[in-house]
């Protein structure tokens, strides 16, 4: 007998061929995962990749098309009971009750997870200390700025100290100092044993938490491994070009394309262009092709790839591919 | 499992859709205390038309067999009632269209608690409109004049009505994409129903095609329902259309035909649009 579903062998998220149609398109497919006990999965991807369909389906509150997935070892659509009440989720979206004070949001929640009066009430100031929201308990949530609404929002998802935590991009629309304090909140809550799946657009974010990470573009794994994997596979070293105009980017593409060992990234907005690069290439003959060409550099390096770099080049491979066909 | 098992099941998981709804219904509440203008409606709008009715317009409206008073509290109470459709269309518009049912349903409380709460409290704000009314009424000269089984049963009637309009709101709530869809929707539809009908006024002195309208109209079938329960005068002409001449029975039937149709639509909707 296991009380919570889990025991150490099974994994505490697992999906299997999961997908999910809306009308001819899929916004999610063959998506496979397995996330062990106490660990940190990042779901990383552009606005559509499918992360968000991904996690309500996990959460049970969408339906799969395709597949079948399991959460404390309970299957999210036969036993989506025993799932909910195992699982926290904090979404997109704030789902507190703007009309009612943090500190009646949190009992709600606790009673709706069947706490005793008593329980749920000692629960929710629990809640309120820790994520640092007791001056502003009795306080109408409409009220809130964007950073104390997050943090209820995740408080409300912990009432029933879930083992199973699901987070849909919470830090988006917080400042850098929210963003670190609740950073450090969820790596106590791993430390205390719970899982985490968290999606997020920002690539700092998934490496800095993140255990194992999963790339999803169109609906569909792109890649995963952990972030020194991931890093590694995509170009360990990068040469990175500073351009003065949008107009040489292509020029220095161009330029930088016999020295690249899988494609060559642009960043438009920062006028940086960067190619993954062996070990053997020189730094100087780099130089003097751009120079040949006639690009106009501010700035030449060399520098290790980051999640950003892995991002473009899989996501950009992709494009190119759809343009080929 | 054995048939006890399953028994004690039931009873577990009725116990548990009572003690959610509850949880849900008094959300609602701590949303009235919050914002009391959200009780408007059900209060300050129907008194309105009481003075409105009762002092203004009312001198120049002939009843016969009784004063426009006893003629008037009736009528208003069942517009009261029509009007009640935007409480539970706007407040169920507004959680659909928010992120706080995604709440709900992640968490492990009965799969109906939700609308079930919604109704208890929406029903709640009928009964506060009810007393408000029956109140007013008083004050301005309107009696019960039937005896205690009828007046109870005038009671029964207006609690029918309000589940009935409880329904159609929700139902319009559940379908409408915002709640200001439900105020056009509402006010499109709930305003000639409720004006062009013997609410305030007598069907006879209506001109052709109004008058059928007016006879024919279920709020007529209602406030003549109504009042013939309370004694009061109904100013029914004879040779009036089958429900106006039989307005008991006629609304009895009129509310339970709109539930039959209307609540299961409404389960159906709801089920489809939390569930994706």
């Amino acid at each position: 007998m296991h009380v919570n579903g889990v025991t150490p062998d099974t994994p505490a998220i697992a999906a299997e061929a999961l997908g999910k149609r809306y009308g001819e398109q899929w916004a999610l497919r063959d998506f496979d995962l397995e996330v062990s006990a106490g660990t940190v999965l990042g779901l990383l991807g552009h606005n559509g990749a499918g992360k968000t369909t991904a996690i309500r389906i996990l959460t049970t509150l969408a339906l799969p098309s395709a597949g079948s997935a399991r959460v404390a070892g309970f299957d999210v659509v036969a036993e989506a009971g025993e799932v909910r009440r195992r699982i926290g989720l904090t979404s997109q979206t704030a789902t507190v009750d703007g009309l009612m004070s943090a500190r009646a949001n949190l009992e709600m929640i606790g009673r709706l997870y069947h706490l005793p009066k008593a329980v749920a009430r000692r629960r929710a100031g629990e809640l309120l200390e820790r994520l640092s929201l007791t001056d502003t308990g009795e306080r109408l949530v409409r009220d809130f700025s964007g950073g104390m609404r997050r943090r209820l929002d995740l408080a409300a998802s912990l009432v029933a100290s879930p083992p199973v935590l699901f987070l849909d991009e919470p830090t988006t629309g917080l400042d850098p100092e929210s963003r670190n304090e609740l950073w450090e909140l969820l790596r106590e809550l791993v430390g205390e044993g719970a899982t985490l799946l968290l999606t997020t657009q920002y690539l700092e974010e998934a490496d800095r938490l993140s255990d194992e990470i999963v790339l999803l573009d169109r609906g569909v794994v792109a890649a995963r491994g952990t972030p020194a994997e991931l890093k590694a596979g995509h170009g360990g070293e990068r040469i990175e070009v500073a351009l003065r105009s949008a107009e040489q980017i292509e020029r220095a593409c161009g330029a930088l394309a016999p020295f690249a060992e899988a494609a060559v990234g642009s960043d438009p907005e920062r006028l940086l262009v960067s190619a993954p690069v062996g070990l053997q290439t020189r730094l100087i003959e780099v130089v003097r092709a751009l120079d040949e060409a006639g690009v106009e550099a501010t700035d030449v390096h060399r520098r290790e790839a980051t999640l950003d770099d892995v991002f473009l080049s899989i996501t950009g491979a992709a494009e190119g591919r759809e343009v080929a066909s | 499992m054995n048939v006890f098992a399953a028994r004690a099941e039931r009873r577990g998981a009725l116990r548990e859709l009572t003690s959610d709804s509850l949880v849900i219904a008094r959300r609602s509440l701590a949303h009235i205390r919050q914002i009391p203008e959200k009780l408007l409606d059900v209060t300050v709008q129907p008194l309105m038309f009481v003075v409105l009715f009762a002092f203004v317009f009312g001198k120049v409206i002939a009843i016969p067999h009784g004063s426009y008073r006893s003629y008037l509290i009736g009528g208003i109470l069942v517009q009261t009632l029509g009007f009640g459709i935007f409480g539970p269309a706007t407040s169920m518009a507004t959680d659909l269209r928010e992120g706080i049912l995604d709440r709900f349903r992640s968490l492990p409380m009965h799969r109906w608690a939700f609308l079930v709460g919604h109704l208890i409290a929406e029903f709640g704000a009928y009964v506060v409109a009810i007393v408000v009314m029956v109140a007013s009424g008083l004050i301005v000269g309107w009696r019960i004049s039937s005896d205690v089984p009828h007046a109870i049963a005038a009671f029964g009637l207006l609690a029918l009505l309000a589940v009935t309009m409880l329904w159609l709101g929700t139902l319009l709530g559940v379908v409408a994409r915002s709640p200001d869809v439900v105020t056009g929707i509402g006010f499109m539809t709930i305003f000639p129903l409720t004006f062009v009908a013997t609410t305030f006024v007598p069907a006879a002195g209506l001109p052709d095609g109004l008058r059928q309208f007016a006879e024919y109209n279920p709020i007529s079938c209602w406030a003549a329902g109504v009042r013939t329960l309370f004694g009061n005068p109904t100013a029914t002409p004879l040779h009036a259309a089958w429900p106006l001449s039989h307005p008991v029975l006629g609304s009895v039937l009129w509310c339970l035909v709109l539930i039959a149709l209307v609540a299961p639509t409404t389960l159906w909707a709801y089920r489809r649009r939390t569930t994706g």
